[in-house]
């Protein structure tokens, strides 16, 4: 428990350390641990705006799809309604074409019968002229009898 | 010089002995104070331990990188925020200096408390061999040692104190505060001044100082048990030395934390106005 001038020495020693530290221990220690804080700082924000940058990227797929999907129903539903009226036009079409052959048919059908008309006329009147000309047993001159006969078939 | 030796020495003796310094003189020192007087084995131990603190600081700090650490890098690192952040909370003010102090002196505290450690007959059975009879290998356990480091801390003080508040107002701090500004105060004001001064660095340095020695005075009585070369004495040696070799481990780290805490706290004190 002596005093002595170790002491001083001592002191001497602990400012000669305390300088060496301050100067070659200290600032090299700090400057990595400021670096690392910086560059992990640096890292996380990175890791930050990856995540908002994906959300965002997440949020326009999604939008894209949307759209594509309303653009096929759109398109679907264009073809459809084309198709309804191509159908419609068809089915108009054959209306029209049934109506028209039913009508020609009936034109036929009306001439025909006309025509049939006609010959049966034709036919009773030489039945009347050769049968009136039984019954009068005698003969009976076409020509002259010839505006009475056309009378009669008018009638018929 | 313990168990085994043919010319045991008496208990007295050999606690004597090992409480004695290595002095430049030769001899032990005569007066409680004398100046002309050099313990060699102080000064040689904590040197030593101070080259290997600091050259252990270096070389992480050498490596420093801010990329991934190693083990030894992490370790250091670890260290040097803990002091860093306690100075930050302790100091307010230019800490390029004071944050590295702190740190030298916790690893060199840490380094010389640490030769507790070592078996208490080791080094100076080994010194004996090439002819040095006296050595204490503690510098901590030397009163020199640590009131040294405290008057350093004292001197950082008085430099701080002029530095932030100029030598006026720390002359006007010393005649006025704590007690007021007051003609009649200013001896008081003065007397209170020096004391706390005083107290402060005579505290500083022998609680570390009492706190090594004591330990090292146990482990001495420790190895006085063993060196009865009975079958209580070994075992006693062994159990009661476990116990305290663990235990000690708490008192080397704490006690130089709490030389580094009081070392921030002192000047930190110098950095405020009353």
């Amino acid at each position: 428990m002596n005093l002595n001038a170790t002491l001083f020495a001592q002191l001497v020693v602990f400012f000669i350390l305390a300088g060496f530290t301050m100067k070659f221990v200290w600032p090299p220690i700090m400057k990595a641990l400021d670096e690392r804080a910086q560059k992990i700082a640096d890292g996380l924000a990175a890791a930050d705006k990856a995540k908002t940058d994906l959300a965002h990227a997440e949020k326009k797929a999604t939008e894209e799809l949307r759209k594509a999907r309303e653009s096929a129903a759109e398109f679907r539903s264009g073809a459809e309604k084309q198709a309804a009226q191509l159908v419609e036009e068809a089915r108009n079409d054959a209306t029209r074409i049934i109506a028209a052959a039913r009508e020609a048919a009936e034109t036929e059908a009306a001439s025909a019968s006309q025509r049939a008309k006609e010959a049966l006329r034709e036919h009773v009147a030489q039945l009347a002229v050769a049968g009136a000309e039984k019954i009068l047993r005698k003969e009976i001159n076409v020509a002259a009898h010839a505006e009475l006969l056309t009378q009669l078939k008018s009638e018929l | 010089m313990s168990s085994g030796t043919e010319h045991a020495p008496a208990a007295g003796d050999y606690i004597v002995h090992h409480l004695t310094h290595l002095t430049s003189t030769g001899h032990k020192q005569a007066s409680v104070i004398d100046w002309s007087v050099f313990n060699v084995d102080t000064l040689f131990w904590s040197v030593s331990m101070g080259l290997l603190a600091v050259f252990l600081l270096m070389k992480a700090a050498k490596s420093a990188t801010s990329g991934v650490p190693g083990r030894f890098q992490a370790a250091v690192e670890i260290l040097v925020e803990m002091v860093e952040s306690q100075s930050k909370n302790i100091v307010h003010g230019d800490r390029s200096f004071i944050a590295p102090v702190a740190l030298t002196v916790f690893m060199w505290v840490l380094f010389m408390n640490a030769m507790d450690f070592l078996p208490v007959d080791s080094l100076p059975r080994i010194g004996e061999m090439f002819g040095i009879h006296y050595q204490r290998v503690v510098p901590t356990a030397d009163l020199n040692g640590t009131l040294g480091m405290s008057l350093g801390v004292l001197l950082l003080c008085i430099y701080y104190n002029i530095k932030i508040k100029g030598f006026g107002g720390w002359v006007h701090e010393l005649f006025t505060a704590p007690f007021g500004n007051h003609p009649l105060l200013y001896p008081i004001n003065f007397a209170m001044q020096m004391i706390e001064f005083t107290a402060k660095t005579v505290s500083h340095g022998m609680r570390l100082f009492g706190n090594m020695y004591a330990g090292e005075l146990v482990f001495m009585l420790i190895a006085l048990m063993g060196s009865t070369a009975t079958v209580a004495g070994f075992f006693g040696h062994v159990v009661a030395g476990s116990i305290w070799a663990v235990f000690h481990i708490l008192i080397v780290v704490l006690q130089a934390f709490i030389f580094m805490m009081l070392t921030l706290v002192y000047i930190g004190q110098a950095h405020e106005a009353h």
